[in-house]
Parts: C-alpha cells; sequence; structure tokens
C-alpha cells in the first residue's frame, strides 16, 4: 500500500451495500487503473495471466489512436482542401486539427458517454462488474462515422446497438453481431442521407440553392482563434467562402462506381489514397495508421493474423475473377486498388477480427475471412445501391461464424473417428 | 368411464353463459398467451401491413372476423368432419370468410384494399386462423370457440397496433395516415403540427426514421416487446 494512488481509491471506495450502483461503478474504474490482486490459483487448468479483459481491451484502443490521429487531421483538411484553402497537406496543420478536434470530441464525447451509461446500468442490474467490451466499441463507433454526423442519430443509434446488439444477449463477449457495426448498420438504414452519398463525408459544408459553401464557425472555432491569433498564426475567420469549382464531394468508390479507376484516379491520386488525403469515414482512409494498428495488434497476439491474411485472399481472389469478367468499369479497376479505396483495411484489421464475433477454430477463420473478402468485394462492385460492402459482408459472416464452428469441429470429429477405427 | 360421463355431463349443462372461463378466454389471448408474442404465430403478416395505422387496423379487424367466425363455424360441424379431410373442411370454412371480408373491402373501401392487397388474401394462411381451429374449436362448444376466436383476434389486433403505431410515427411522422381521423405530427411540409422546414423551427435537426418502413423493424419492435413482456409478466418464466 506504499501507491498514494491505490491509497486515495480504497478511501473513496463507496459501500456495496448502501450505493451499489456507485460501488459498480468505482469498480470499473478501479480495475481499469490496477490488476486485481487476487488471481487465479495454481490449481486448474485456467491460463494465468496478467493481460485480462480489460488489459487486451486497452491495447486495441492503443492501436487504433493512430487512426484517431490522421482522422483528426484529415477531417480539416478535406474541409480546407473543399474550400480551396491550404490545399498542400502540410500548410495550415493547426487549423486543421483544431477543426477536426472541434468534430470529433463531441462525436467521442456521446459515444462513451451514451455507451458507458448503459453498459454501467446492465452491470449494476446484473450485479455484474463492469465489463470492458465498450472500450473498444467506444473507439471505434467515433471512426466510423461521417464527420458531421448529427449526434442524435449517433445517440440512436449506440443505444440500438447496445442494447438490442448486446445487452439483450446477455453484455459482454456473448453478443453474435459486431456492435460497432451494428452502430453503423443503424445509421445506414435509418438515416440513409446522413451516412451515404457525396455530401456527407466533408465536414462543415452547406448546401444553399444546389451550390456548397462552408459553414459559419461556431464558438468554438473563435475561441481557437483568439488563441491561433495571439501566437501569430492562421487564423479561422468568419467562414462562408465558396467552395472550389467541379467540387464534387465523392468520395473515389463513388467515382469508380461510375467510371472506373480512371475517374477515380484523376480527382485523387493513388498516394492521396494511400496516405488517407481523401473523404471518406473518420478513420478508415489512412492506410499506413491501419496497417501499423494491424501489426501492433497482431504482435501482442491479440488480433487473428489468419482472419487478416485470408480476408486479403479473399478479396484477391474476387477481384482477379471481376478483372477477369470486366463488365463494368468498376469491375476494371485493377484488383491492388480495391485496398486503396474505402475501408477493407479498417474492416480488416479491426472489425473482422473481433474475437467474440469471428469464428473460433483455426481453419473456421481462413473460411470466415475469405469469405468476408469474397463477399464484401460481390457487395460493393456489383451492388448499385450499397457503396460498399465490408459492413454487411463482416455482419452477414457474424451470423454465419457459428455454424463454420460446427462444420469445422465435425469434420475434425469425423476424421479421428475415422482415423481410431484404421487403427483399432 | 360411464360414471365419469354421466357425472361431468350435467355439470357441462350448468356452465355459465358468460363465467369465469369464458372471460378467461377473451383475456388469455391479450397477454399471458398472446398468439404473436407468447405462440409466435401471425408474424408474417404483422410484419407485412403495419407500416401504418390504418392499415393494421383494418387488417385487424378481418383477422379478428375470420378467426372468430371461423372457429364458431368448425366448432359447429365439428362432430361431422372426418378425421382425414378435416385441413380441407377447415380451409374451405376460412377461404369463404376471407372471400367474404375481401369483397366486402374492395365494395366499400377500394383504397385500403390495394393499399393491403395480397395480404388480405393470405389471411387463409395465417397460422393464428389454422391454429386455433385445430388447438380449440375441433375440441369444444361453438360458443366458447367464438369467444377463443375473439381473444385471440384481439390479442393480435393489440400488437398489430402498437407496432403500426410506433412504426408510423416514427418511420412517417404521421398517425392514422388515409383514414379520415388523420394526423399529421412531423415532418417537412405545412400540413405537419410540428413543421420541420419551418424558418427557425426547434426540429429542423429531425428527419425520419427509414428503418421503421423496413419489415425487419417490425421484427425487432415485436422482439423487443417480448423481452418486456417476459421480463414483466412471472407467468411466461422461460422454463425450457
Amino acid at each position: 500500500m506504499k501507491n498514494p494512488l491505490i491509497n486515495f481509491f480504497k478511501r473513496i471506495e463507496p459501500d456495496k451495500k448502501n450505493s451499489p450502483f456507485l460501488h459498480t461503478v468505482y469498480e470499473g474504474f478501479f480495475t481499469l487503473a490496477f490488476t486485481p490482486d487476487h488471481v487465479t490459483s495454481g490449481k486448474g487448468v485456467h491460463i494465468r495471466d496478467g493481460m485480462d479483459l480489460k488489459r487486451t481491451m486497452v491495447m486495441v484502443v492503443i492501436a487504433l489512436q493512430l487512426c484517431y490521429i490522421f482522422g483528426t487531421y484529415n477531417i480539416g483538411h478535406q474541409h480546407f482542401l473543399a474550400l480551396g484553402e491550404y490545399q498542400n497537406w502540410w500548410q495550415g496543420i493547426h487549423l486543421k486539427i483544431a477543426y477536426g478536434l472541434i468534430q470529433l470530441l463531441p462525436i467521442w464525447v456521446v459515444t462513451h458517454v451514451v455507451g458507458l451509461g448503459i453498459e454501467f446500468y446492465y452491470s449494476y442490474k446484473r450485479g455484474h462488474g463492469i465489463e470492458e467490451g465498450y472500450l473498444v466499441t467506444g473507439a471505434l463507433i467515433p471512426l466510423i462515422m461521417p464527420p458531421d454526423i448529427p449526434l442524435w442519430i449517433l445517440t440512436l443509434a449506440i443505444v440500438f446497438a447496445v442494447i438490442i446488439g448486446k445487452e439483450a444477449f446477455g453484455g459482454t463477449g456473448m453478443n453474435i453481431l459486431n456492435v460497432a457495426l451494428l452502430a453503423r448498420v443503424f445509421v445506414f438504414f435509418a438515416y440513409p442521407a446522413s451516412i451515404s452519398g457525396d455530401e456527407v463525408w466533408i465536414s462543415g459544408l452547406d448546401k444553399v440553392d444546389g451550390r456548397f459553401i462552408g459553414a459559419e464557425y461556431g464558438w468554438a472555432h473563435q475561441f481557437f482563434d483568439s488563441i491561433f491569433k495571439g501566437v501569430g498564426w492562421d487564423t479561422f475567420g468568419a467562414g462562408k467562402q465558396a467552395v472550389v469549382d467541379g467540387f464534387s464531394g465523392a468520395t473515389p468508390l463513388a467515382l469508380a462506381y461510375q467510371g472506373g479507376w480512371e475517374k477515380a484516379s484523376a480527382a485523387y491520386t493513388a498516394s492521396d489514397m494511400w496516405w488517407g488525403l481523401i473523404p471518406g469515414s473518420i478513420g478508415e482512409t489512412s492506410k499506413p495508421a491501419i496497417i501499423i494498428g494491424a501489426l501492433m495488434l497482431i504482435g501482442m497476439g491479440i488480433a487473428s493474423w489468419r482472419i487478416m491474411v485470408s480476408m486479403v485472399l479473399g478479396m484477391s481472389f474476387m477481384g482477379l475473377l471481376l478483372n477477369w469478367w470486366g463488365a463494368t468499369p468498376f469491375m476494371e479497376v485493377p484488383w491492388y486498388y480495391h485496398f486503396y479505396m474505402g475501408s477493407f483495411l479498417f474492416a480488416m484489421a479491426f472489425m473482422a477480427t473481433d474475437p467474440v464475433t469471428a469464428a473460433g477454430t483455426q481453419r473456421g477463420k481462413w473460411i470466415y475471412g475469405f469469405l468476408i473478402g469474397a463477399i464484401g468485394l460481390i457487395i460493393r462492385v456489383l451492388n448499385p445501391a450499397y457503396p460498399e460492402g465490408w459492413m454487411l459482408a463482416i455482419l452477414f459472416m457474424n451470423v454465419i461464424a457459428p455454424l463454420i464452428d460446427y462444420i469445422v469441429l465435425q469434420g475434425n470429429m469425423r476424421r479421428r473417428a475415422r482415423r481410431a477405427k484404421v487403427q483399432a | 368411464m360411464a360414471d365419469t360421463a354421466t357425472s361431468t355431463a350435467p355439470a357441462q349443462e350448468k356452465e355459465p353463459f358468460f363465467g369465469k372461463k369464458e372471460r378467461r378466454l377473451l383475456t388469455d389471448p391479450l397477454n399471458d398467451n398472446n398468439p404473436i408474442t407468447v405462440q409466435i404465430l401471425g408474424v408474417c403478416s404483422a410484419l407485412a401491413v403495419t407500416t401504418m395505422v390504418y392499415p393494421s387496423v383494418v387488417m385487424a379487424i378481418a383477422v379478428t372476423f375470420v378467426t372468430a367466425f371461423s372457429n364458431l363455424t368448425t366448432s359447429a360441424v365439428r362432430n361431422f368432419i372426418p378425421k382425414e379431410v378435416r385441413m380441407i373442411v377447415q380451409l374451405v370454412i376460412i377461404a369463404v370468410l376471407v372471400t367474404v371480408v375481401e369483397l366486402t373491402l374492395k365494395a366499400f373501401n377500394y383504397q385500403i384494399w390495394k393499399q393491403l392487397s395480397v395480404f388480405i388474401g393470405l389471411i387463409i394462411t395465417n397460422c393464428i386462423v389454422m391454429g386455433r381451429l385445430e388447438a380449440f374449436a375441433m375440441a369444444n362448444k361453438p360458443w366458447r370457440s367464438f369467444l377463443d376466436g375473439i381473444g385471440n383476434g384481439l390479442g393480435y389486433s393489440g400488437i398489430l397496433i402498437i407496432l403500426g403505431v410506433i412504426r408510423e410515427i416514427f418511420g412517417r411522422g404521421t398517425l392514422f395516415a388515409g383514414s379520415p381521423l388523420e394526423i399529421d405530427i412531423i415532418g417537412a411540409g405545412e400540413k405537419f403540427m410540428i413543421n420541420t422546414t419551418a424558418p427557425g423551427s426547434w426540429f429542423s435537426w429531425y428527419s425520419n426514421n427509414g428503418l421503421m418502413v423496413l419489415p425487419a423493424s417490425a421484427l425487432l419492435i415485436i422482439g423487443v416487446i417480448i423481452w418486456i413482456q417476459r421480463s414483466s409478466n412471472k407467468k411466461l418464466v422461460d422454463i425450457s
């Protein structure tokens, strides 16, 4: 008890009988700060490791931080790019980051307040400790939303996803569907205007008489302005500028759907797509940030590399097949460029590898990943209604995953039974 | 055998016209034995017609009518139906009643008939109707069968109307649209009570929930209703 922090925690511990809800909340935060001092005893077959659920979840959150940093920057970058200011990526970085923070922070706060509120309530009601599944869900949800998502829609989506998708099934670890994707799919079907089309991926634009103009800057921007003015940097100003000529706001995928790779690469260079300087959901654009996160997850043994590799294989296979078919310009997009556009890598690294909803067996993981890759690309290329396929493909395979596991297990049992007979 | 038959026969004759048992026939399907949320019958039509309240009400009345009178008719002739062809006889009875409903609707309310289209005809295949015939009417007297039919029809109606109200308010911002009682609650336009496009409107952020128009939402809402019902009704504790 030398640590002053632990003494502080012990002193403020609420009484479990008199205020059970407060105690539940307290315990949630206490175990986040310290690992419990009681561990599994030496008897039995349990794994004895300091890496409990909380530590695992926090590692995923850490792996997502690069996406957060780049996403924050890219919200602002896309905004100024549309207005025709600070065209190069190194210009006006402070404005871009400030702009991104103003957009992203409310989304982040709402996600965590609403989601953790529900989580706390259900833990208290069930008499369980607070389970940490929501830390990752809450870190993922802001990254897969468009930067201008209205907060009330976000709130509804989270309430829906956490209650119907997770708590109804019994809480963390019992959900059938990926909770973060469920929140997104709710927005996608309930309020399609705020998450699809060409007009939602770039933040801070108003449409007046069919033309875009920059929205007026609010008090938060003026607050940053007062700081930047003091330091002598550029400021936001008043806003309300017209956008650059020929601006459409379409993502590379939307362009590729209309006119193949030529049209997409005419608007965005391949290197822009690679580094992530393209419009899209907040966290999905930057490929290096996602790949570093994915490598971190693999290195720490949290995410399954089998799913990632088989997903890449599945998409490459389907991409080659579509190249060979080549009926529309979109099918003729070289298969390797599909990695550049849209959210394939993000879905691969952080969504498909969710250990709860993915297949559990080793061979099952190969099948699961491969099918996500193949089905996702089919939805992306062949379906005119859905511009991107990974969300639907992963949710679909989440439902199929138990069946895959069942088939793999049955196959294994049959094989072993046969072997036993031969030897006997 | 003979003893029990003679001893129970007078007791049956003394049954009151509308006693406790009869009342239970009416009230049980409303909650404890609801055809949709407990027996999980008739879900298909509950998903299909409930995007608005008015068609749901018409559908509910139609199904109640068909269950009640098919129960009554089947129960009246139950002793003359050969076991081997009872399904076909029941189907004929249901089909006659459904045709009556369909022609009546077509004659007196063509608009709503067009809106419900095939689903009126599909009452024939509604599992509630056939289920009640098999489970109740084939073994009970006409009056009680009739009450059972009404009760199950009302249980179905209750869920249908709850679904219709939720889906119409959040999916379209109206209530009873298409009927003379139409109330326009929220939406973009002059006719709505809360006009989201009016200058300075407090609700300019609002938009309708597109999920509520899809049949999937009805399934989700039924799931939530079942959840609430099972957690509040002690008789429905899962014993499986």
